[in-house]
């Protein structure tokens, strides 16, 4: 009988991240909008609820009363099944993040290999929607999107090597628990400077890297070749309509939170404050994840607001002529310099 | 135990059922799906073992990367089912044969632990206990010390296979125009722009 308490506790966890990850979602969604509204001078969402507080809610309902259309030509199942994969695979990833210490569902020793397994499938899901569709536009942008998403993997696999390098752990919690305990405020003799401490920092050029990839991977502008409206309408989603939609689109969201979270939990210190003095340690650890997690999106927001989108052979060059010998640079630098300075982690 | 027993059971099932899917399907994009689901629950397996490391570099290595690059070409491809059906029996000599040693090789493995349960454990148990290390450390320590010449010359082998397809695929069409990031970043105001007195009612 043990077992079924284990089982109903992480149960009751699973569905405690799901719904306030969902909420989190739907304000992640609004902000995305208000952000661009604001930077083109336009107001936004405003209509349902104080300042469209609500739209998000409103847009939900929407979508479900709505009747779901499948073409006639297309692969009933795989069609309906893409949009389910995208969402769940989306939601997986994060049963292994830490939103505070101790606070993951499952702290699995290759935590952060999980996550990259899991957002290499998330390929699937637009190749399965972009076939399935049986039509001309889906299918363009589904093999554009296996090619970026591929491509851009590759780099993000070296920059996640720079900072396993560093850590010496594959596990998330680990990984923050060593930009908590050691790193440039400690060598500079000021350890209650956390803030230093963080990888955002003596790994700069890797961090900027990181986060060009998490865009490409996660199809946002400026990469959203996938889905660009200009030229493929929508890319994969053309045919889709209503719940299924919705679900692409949740799915979409899901994986840019989880590219959030991962920023934050490589480069800037997860759950730990950036003084670890008193008024900034009265805080929740969660509380500060949150507001790095905003962070971070907020600077996906600006980027889809100002920069224009990529080309695709512009795409290419920059995954594989620019991204991969750079970071594969990094991986030899990053290790030769631990391994000479003596800094390297004892395993 | 039991829950891992069952879940042994059920990846072991699904895992069957999809391979036996890949090969009876009649779609190929339907087939490549199979064989990822198949990926999928062979991972689902090695974390039973306890190689969570295996798992996930398979994961993403197979599911992630290499089933992408079929799906891609299956897709692209337009497969005639009828004309592949046809030579089924042309082929059913090499594959029945194929099919016969890698069975007579199965059964010569497990037969050997059945017969002689030392064999096995000839090989110097390079792997530490789960107790004291986790298993990615622990690979890592075996590769790149024990087997540090092998592991390089096999990164060596797979760095002449991709530098042999690059040189068969990779052709410079002439007369195609290609951007040179280089000489456009070098444009300057003299380079680009080119000032002419124009005679008045005569034109350039």
């Amino acid at each position: 009988m043990e077992w079924l308490t284990t089982v109903a506790i992480i149960l009751g966890k699973s569905l405690l991240l799901l719904v306030a990850l969902l909420v989190f979602i739907a304000y992640i969604l609004y902000a995305d909008r208000k952000v661009w509204a604001a930077v083109q001078l336009r107001r936004g969402p405003n209509v349902v609820g104080p300042w469209g507080l609500l739209q998000s809610f409103a847009d939900l309902l929407k979508f479900v009363l709505k009747e779901p259309v499948i073409p006639a030509g297309a692969n009933k199942g795989l069609f309906l099944l893409a949009p389910l994969v995208t969402c769940v695979l989306a939601l997986a990833a994060w049963a292994v993040i830490p939103v505070a210490d101790g606070w993951a569902i499952a702290d699995i020793n290759v935590g952060i290999l999980y996550i990259f397994a899991i957002s290499s499938l998330g390929v699937y899901g637009i190749l399965m929607g972009g076939w399935a569709s049986n039509s001309k536009y889906p299918f363009l942008g589904a093999l554009r999107s296996a090619a970026q998403m591929v491509s851009y993997e590759v780099s993000i696999g070296f920059v996640i090597i720079t900072v396993l390098l560093c850590v010496g752990s594959l596990n998330l919690t680990e990984i923050v628990r060593a930009q908590e305990a050691r790193g440039l405020a400690t060598m500079l003799g000021v350890p209650w400077l956390t803030v230093l401490n963080w990888y955002w920092l003596p790994l700069f050029p890797m961090f900027v890297i990181f986060f060009i990839s998490a865009l490409a991977e996660t199809n946002r502008p400026p990469f959203d070749l996938p889905e660009a409206e200009s030229e493929l309408v929508a890319g994969f989603m053309v045919e889709y309509a209503s719940t299924p939609y919705l679900l692409f689109m949740l799915g979409e969201y899901v994986a840019i939170m989880t590219m959030c979270s991962l920023t934050t939990i490589l480069f800037l210190g997860g759950w730990t404050a950036p003084v670890a003095l008193p008024p900034f340690t009265w805080i929740p650890g969660v509380v500060w994840f949150v507001v790095k997690v905003c962070f971070v999106f907020f600077m996906f927001a600006m980027v889809k607001a100002m920069v224009p989108r990529y080309r695709y052979d512009q795409l290419m060059r920059l995954g594989w002529k620019v991204f991969l010998p750079l970071s594969l640079a990094a991986v030899i630098i990053v290790a030769a310099v631990l391994q000479i300075t003596g800094w390297a982690p004892a395993s | 135990m039991t829950v891992a027993a069952a879940f042994f059971y059920l990846f072991s099932c699904v895992c069957v059922a999809s391979a036996f899917m890949v090969i009876a399907s009649r779609n190929p994009v339907h087939s490549v799906l199979f064989l990822i689901l198949a990926f999928v629950n062979a991972a689902g397996l090695f974390i039973l073992m306890g190689a969570e490391f295996l798992a996930m570099i398979l994961v993403v290595v197979y599911v992630g990367a290499v089933a992408v690059l079929f799906l891609f070409v299956v897709m692209m491809l337009d497969v005639d089912f009828a004309e592949l059906r046809q030579g089924f029996l042309q082929y059913l000599p090499v594959g029945a044969l194929i099919g016969v040693i890698f069975l007579i090789e199965l059964v010569l493995v497990v037969g050997s632990m059945a017969i002689d349960p030392e064999l096995v454990k000839t090989p110097v148990a390079a792997i530490p206990p789960v107790s004291e290390m986790t298993n990615t450390a622990a690979l890592g320590q075996v590769l790149y010390t024990r087997y540090l010449y092998f592991f390089q010359a096999s990164g060596l082998v797979l760095l002449v296979a991709m530098i042999g397809a690059i040189v068969l695929t990779l052709r410079h069409k002439p007369g195609v125009k290609r951007q040179d990031v280089a000489q456009q970043v070098a444009r300057t105001r003299d380079t680009a722009i080119e000032v002419r007195k124009v005679p008045f009612r005569e034109g350039v």
